[in-house]
C-alpha cells in the first residue's frame, strides 16, 4: 500500500459551479402550475393523505384554498397543524407519506404534488412574516424547552399560542437543529431554516438562550425547579461508531459533523473533499452525504449499506436521487476494517462473495446517532420512553423528536411530538386548550 | 368516411359546420382563411343600415369564464354589429361567394322596425349572390337598447312582422336567429314560422355579467370604470341551447321549422348533440375564437368517424333523439335504477360517499369490515345519479336497471298520488 498523501483538497469545483450544484432541488411552483396541480386533488372523504401525514394536516382543505387563491387561508390550515409546514414541504419524504397515500396513484400512478403545493402556500406567508396565530391571554406559566430543533421550536410555538412564556435552551449558535445543521443544503436554499425560525419566534413570548447545553450549562434539576414544565427536544447528539479497526484514521469523518460545516460554510468550495469517497450507511444522512460529496466535486462516490435496498430508511426517491447524482450504491456489504496508515486509504467490506476493498480518500460514517442517558429518565435502545402525550417517566418533563422512542428521524414527526407535548403540558397546567 | 355534405334550406355546403355571425366572419380576410381551413359555410357578421359607421368601445369587448387550468368554458362579449361601411361588406361578400361557390355564404342583417328599411337593404344584400339571410333578433347588448336585436326577438309580434317584410323583400331563404333571453322559446319560434321564415337559428347569447374585479369592487369588465351586461356563450351555454332546440323540434306547432343549432359547439360530440336533438346543421363561434379555425379538422373528422361507427348517414342522425324528449309527467315511474360501484375501478376517494351522505340519501358505505370501502346500500339508493356525476373515474359507478322490463309502465298522469290523474 503506497503512503502518498490522499487526494483531499478544497476548490475541487469553482464557487460558481458549487453554488449552481446546490441550487433548489425542486423549483417552486408558479401560480399557474399550482392551480393545475391543485385542480388534480379529488378532495377525498377522510383523506388518505391527511391520515398519512404525521402532523395530520388537512391537505384537501389547504389545496382547496389554493384553488380559490386564498393563500393566506391555505397557509393557516397547514401551519395550524405543523408550524414547520414550510420546511416539511421541502424535506418530507412525501413519496412515502402523503403522496404515497394519494388516490391518484391508483387512478394514474401520479399523485397530487402535495409537497410542492404546501410550499406554494406557505412561502409567501413565511417570507412576509404574516401573523396568523393570536396568542391566548397570558397564563403566567413558564416552560423550559431544551433543544432548538424542530421538536423544541414546535413545542415552544404551540405553548406561546396557548399563552405560556417559553425559554429555549439551545446548545448551538443558531436555532433550527438539524434543519439548520443537518438537512442537505439543496433542500433548503436561501437560508430558509433561519427565515422559518424567525417566523416561529415572531409569535412572541419565546426567549432564546443559545450556547446553553443541558448537562453542561444547565441541569435538568435546575430547570424542573425553576419552570412549570420542561420539554426535552435534544435529538441524538452522538454519532454512532462502527466499532471496527481503523476508525480513528485521519479522513474518517462523521457525516453529520461534515454536513454541519457544509451548511454553515459561507463558501462551500473552501471545504476539503476527497477525490474518491466512501459513505457507510443507508439512511437519509448517508444519501445526503453521498450526494453532496458529488456536488462538491468528488469524482467517485460509493455508498455502502450492510443490508438490502428494502431495508434502507432512505426512500426510493432518495436512493434514485443519489444514483442520478452519480453515486454508486452497494448493498449487503458490512464494513470489516478501515485501511490506511495515518490517513485512510480505503475500506474493506465483506459480502456473501467474500472480502473486497473500496479505495477512498475520505470515508464518511452515517450509521445513526444516539443520545447519552439523562439521569432519572427511562431509556430504551438509547431513546427516552414517553407516553402518548409525550410525557416522560419524570414528573413535569416531556420529550419529543429524535430523542424519544418512536422518533423516526423526520422533521415532520418531531414537529408533531412538540405539538402534542405542548398540548399535554397545557392540559397539565390547567389550560383550557385540548388540541 | 361518412359523407358530411349538408343541405339546409336548399343551401349546400361540404359539411354542416358554419361559422356563426360574429367577429370571425366580419371580413373577407377571415372568411377566406376559414374556408381554406375547411369550414362548410359562414354567416357573415351582421350588416346594418348604411350611414355613419357603428362605434364600438375601445376597452375590453370580451371576457372569459375559466376553469382552473385556464381553459375558457364561458365567454362574454359587448361587441356591436359590423363597424365597417356597408358597401365594403357587400363587395367582399360578392367576391367571397364568387371565389367559394361550394360554400354556404349567408348574411346576417339587423334593421330598424320599419318596412322601408327591409325593402331597401335586403335586395342590395341578395344582389351579392349570397345564399340566404339571417335576421339578427338576438343580440342582447347595445343594439337592443336601440330597439333592434333582442328587443325584437323578445316580442313575437315584431318577429312575425319583420319576417314578413324580409320574405317580401328577398327571394333567398330567410333564417330567424332567436334570442334565449325569453321565458319560452316557443312563441318566438312560432312567430318566425307564421311570418314565413324558412328556418330558425338558435341560440344567440345570454345576458351576462362575468363577475367583479376584486381590487376595485366594480363589475368586470369595465370601460373607464363602468360596465354593462354582455352576451354569454361558449361551452357553458350548450345545455340551455340544446333544450331550446329540442323544444322547437318536438312541439307540434314548430316542429316543421328547420333549425340551425348554435351554442357552445366545441368538438364533434357537441355537434352530435345538436343534430340528434333536431338541428340540421350547427354554427360555431366561441370555439373558433378560443382555438382558431383549425378546430374544423376535429369537427369534420370526429363527426364522420362517429357516423361510420354508427353506420348512419348525416340525415339519419338529424333528429334521432327528438322522440326521446318528453314532459316529466310522461316519465315511467315504475322504472327503477340503482347505482353500482365497480370495486376494481374504485380508487377509494370517497367523493360518492361524501355527497350522498351530506346532500342526498345516505346510500353509500365508507367502511366495511374496518376497511375503507365504498358500496351502494341498495335499500337507500333512489337512483339519483349524483354519485355517478361526481365520481372522477370514468365508468366506475354506473346505473343498473333493477325493475322488471315487463312491469307495467306508470306515469304521473295516471299515478294514484296525482289528484288530477286521468281515469278511464
Amino acid at each position: 500500500m503506497d503512503m502518498e498523501q490522499p487526494d483531499v483538497r478544497d476548490h475541487r469545483l469553482s464557487r460558481d459551479e458549487i453554488e449552481a450544484n446546490f441550487s433548489d432541488l425542486h423549483a417552486p411552483l408558479s401560480r399557474s402550475e399550482a392551480l393545475i396541480a391543485a385542480d388534480r386533488c379529488y378532495f377525498c372523504f377522510d383523506a388518505p393523505c391527511t391520515t398519512a401525514c404525521p402532523t395530520g394536516i388537512d391537505i384537501p382543505g389547504f389545496i382547496q384554498k389554493i384553488r380559490s387563491d386564498n393563500i393566506r387561508g391555505s397557509a393557516k390550515t397547514i401551519l395550524s397543524e405543523n408550524i414547520m409546514g414550510g420546511m416539511c414541504a421541502r424535506v418530507c419524504p412525501t413519496e412515502v407519506l402523503c403522496e404515497e397515500a394519494c388516490v391518484r396513484n391508483t387512478h394514474e400512478e401520479k399523485p397530487v404534488e402535495i409537497g410542492l403545493l404546501q410550499r406554494y402556500a406557505t412561502d409567501p406567508v413565511i417570507d412576509a412574516g404574516t401573523s396568523l396565530f393570536p396568542r391566548a391571554p397570558a397564563t403566567g406559566r413558564k416552560i423550559a424547552v431544551v433543544g432548538g430543533g424542530p421538536a423544541g421550536l414546535s413545542c415552544a410555538h404551540r405553548l406561546a399560542v396557548l399563552g405560556h412564556e417559553v425559554v429555549i435552551f439551545n446548545r448551538d449558535d443558531k436555532l433550527g437543529g438539524l434543519n439548520e445543521y443537518g438537512i442537505a443544503a439543496y433542500k433548503t436554499v436561501n437560508d430558509f431554516a433561519q427565515t422559518e425560525v424567525d417566523y416561529i419566534l415572531s409569535i412572541g413570548g419565546i426567549e432564546v438562550r443559545n450556547h446553553c447545553a443541558l448537562g453542561e450549562d444547565v441541569s435538568l434539576d435546575e430547570l424542573r425547579n425553576e419552570y412549570d414544565a420542561v420539554f426535552l427536544g435534544i435529538g441524538l447528539s452522538k454519532a454512532n461508531e462502527i466499532g471496527i479497526e481503523g476508525e480513528d484514521r485521519r479522513g474518517v469523518i462523521n457525516a453529520i459533523e461534515y454536513i454541519a460545516k457544509l451548511r454553515q460554510a459561507e463558501d462551500k468550495s473552501t471545504l476539503p473533499m476527497g477525490g474518491t469517497v466512501v459513505v457507510i450507511g443507508g439512511g437519509m444522512t448517508a444519501i445526503d452525504m453521498a450526494v453532496q460529496s458529488r456536488l462538491l466535486g468528488a469524482k467517485q462516490v460509493h455508498m455502502v449499506y450492510r443490508r438490502g435496498p428494502e431495508d434502507m430508511s432512505a426512500s426510493a426517491f432518495e436512493q434514485a436521487l443519489a444514483q442520478t447524482s452519480g453515486v454508486t450504491i452497494h448493498h449487503r456489504a458490512p464494513p470489516n476494517r478501515i485501511l490506511g496508515d495515518d490517513f485512510v486509504t480505503g475500506v474493506e467490506f465483506e459480502d456473501e462473495s467474500g472480502k473486497f476493498v473500496l479505495y477512498a480518500d475520505m470515508v464518511f460514517k452515517a450509521i445513526g446517532q444516539h443520545t447519552d442517558g439523562i439521569e432519572g429518565l427511562t431509556l430504551e435502545h438509547g431513546r427516552i420512553i414517553v407516553n402518548a402525550g409525550r410525557m416522560t417517566s419524570l414528573e413535569g418533563v416531556w420529550a419529543g423528536g429524535d430523542c424519544v422512542v418512536g422518533g423516526d428521524d423526520l422533521t415532520v414527526s418531531a414537529v408533531q411530538h412538540g405539538k402534542l407535548a405542548a398540548i399535554d403540558i397545557d392540559r397539565h397546567l390547567g389550560g383550557t386548550q385540548n388540541g | 368516411m361518412a359523407d358530411l355534405k349538408s343541405r339546409f334550406l336548399g343551401i349546400d355546403s361540404p359539411n354542416p359546420f358554419w361559422l356563426a355571425s360574429a367577429p370571425p366572419t366580419d371580413k373577407a380576410y377571415n372568411v377566406n382563411r376559414a374556408f381554406e381551413a375547411g369550414w362548410g359555410g359562414v354567416v357573415w357578421k351582421t350588416l346594418g343600415e348604411d350611414g355613419p359607421p357603428i362605434v364600438n368601445v375601445s376597452g375590453p369587448r370580451y371576457s372569459a369564464l375559466y376553469s382552473n387550468e385556464r381553459r375558457v368554458i364561458g365567454f362574454n362579449n359587448i361587441e356591436l354589429i359590423t363597424d365597417r361601411p356597408l358597401q365594403t361588406n357587400l363587395d367582399e361578400i360578392r367576391q367571397v361567394k364568387k371565389d367559394w361557390p361550394d360554400r354556404a355564404v349567408v348574411v346576417s342583417v339587423m334593421l330598424p322596425m320599419n318596412e322601408e328599411a327591409w325593402a331597401k337593404y335586403l335586395p342590395m344584400i341578395e344582389d351579392t349572390g349570397c345564399d340566404g339571410l339571417e335576421l339578427n333578433f338576438g343580440c342582447p347588448h347595445g343594439m337592443s337598447e336601440r330597439g333592434m336585436g333582442a328587443a325584437v326577438g323578445q316580442v313575437p309580434e315584431y318577429i312575425q312582422m319583420a319576417a314578413e317584410w324580409a320574405k317580401k323583400a328577398a327571394s333567398i331563404p330567410v333564417i330567424v336567429k332567436l334570442t334565449p333571453n325569453v321565458a319560452s322559446i316557443l312563441p318566438p319560434a312560432k312567430a318566425a314560422l307564421d311570418g314565413g321564415a324558412d328556418a330558425v337559428s338558435l341560440i344567440n347569447t345570454i345576458n351576462s355579467i362575468m363577475g367583479v374585479d376584486y381590487d376595485t369592487l366594480t363589475m368586470y369588465p369595465t370601460t373607464d370604470g363602468m360596465g354593462t351586461h354582455g352576451g354569454y356563450c361558449g361551452e357553458a351555454v350548450k345545455p340551455i341551447a340544446l333544450n331550446m332546440v329540442a323544444e322547437i323540434a318536438r312541439t307540434k306547432g314548430t316542429a316543421a321549422l328547420p333549425i340551425s343549432g348554435i351554442g357552445g359547439v366545441t368538438d364533434w360530440r357537441d355537434a352530435v348533440d345538436f343534430l340528434a336533438l333536431g338541428a340540421t346543421n350547427v354554427q360555431v363561434c366561441t370555439a373558433a375564437m378560443v382555438y382558431g379555425f383549425k378546430i374544423i379538422d376535429d369537427l369534420v373528422d370526429g363527426l364522420s368517424t362517429f357516423l361510420d361507427q354508427k353506420d348512419m348517414t348525416l340525415d339519419q342522425l338529424i333528429g334521432a333523439a327528438v322522440p326521446s324528449v318528453t314532459d316529466w309527467q310522461y316519465l315511467n315511474l315504475n322504472y327503477v335504477e340503482k347505482a353500482v360501484i365497480d370495486q376494481d375501478l374504485c380508487i377509494k376517494c370517497g367523493r360518492c360517499y361524501v355527497v350522498c351522505e351530506d346532500t342526498s340519501h345516505q346510500a353509500i358505505t365508507h367502511t366495511v369490515d374496518d376497511e375503507r370501502h365504498f358500496e351502494v346500500i341498495d335499500d337507500e339508493c333512489v337512483g339519483c345519479n349524483l354519485c355517478v356525476s361526481v365520481c372522477p373515474v370514468d365508468s366506475c359507478i354506473t346505473m343498473k336497471q333493477v325493475s322488471d322490463d315487463n312491469a307495467d309502465k306508470l306515469n304521473w298522469t295516471a299515478h294514484p298520488n296525482n289528484p288530477m290523474r286521468k281515469t278511464d
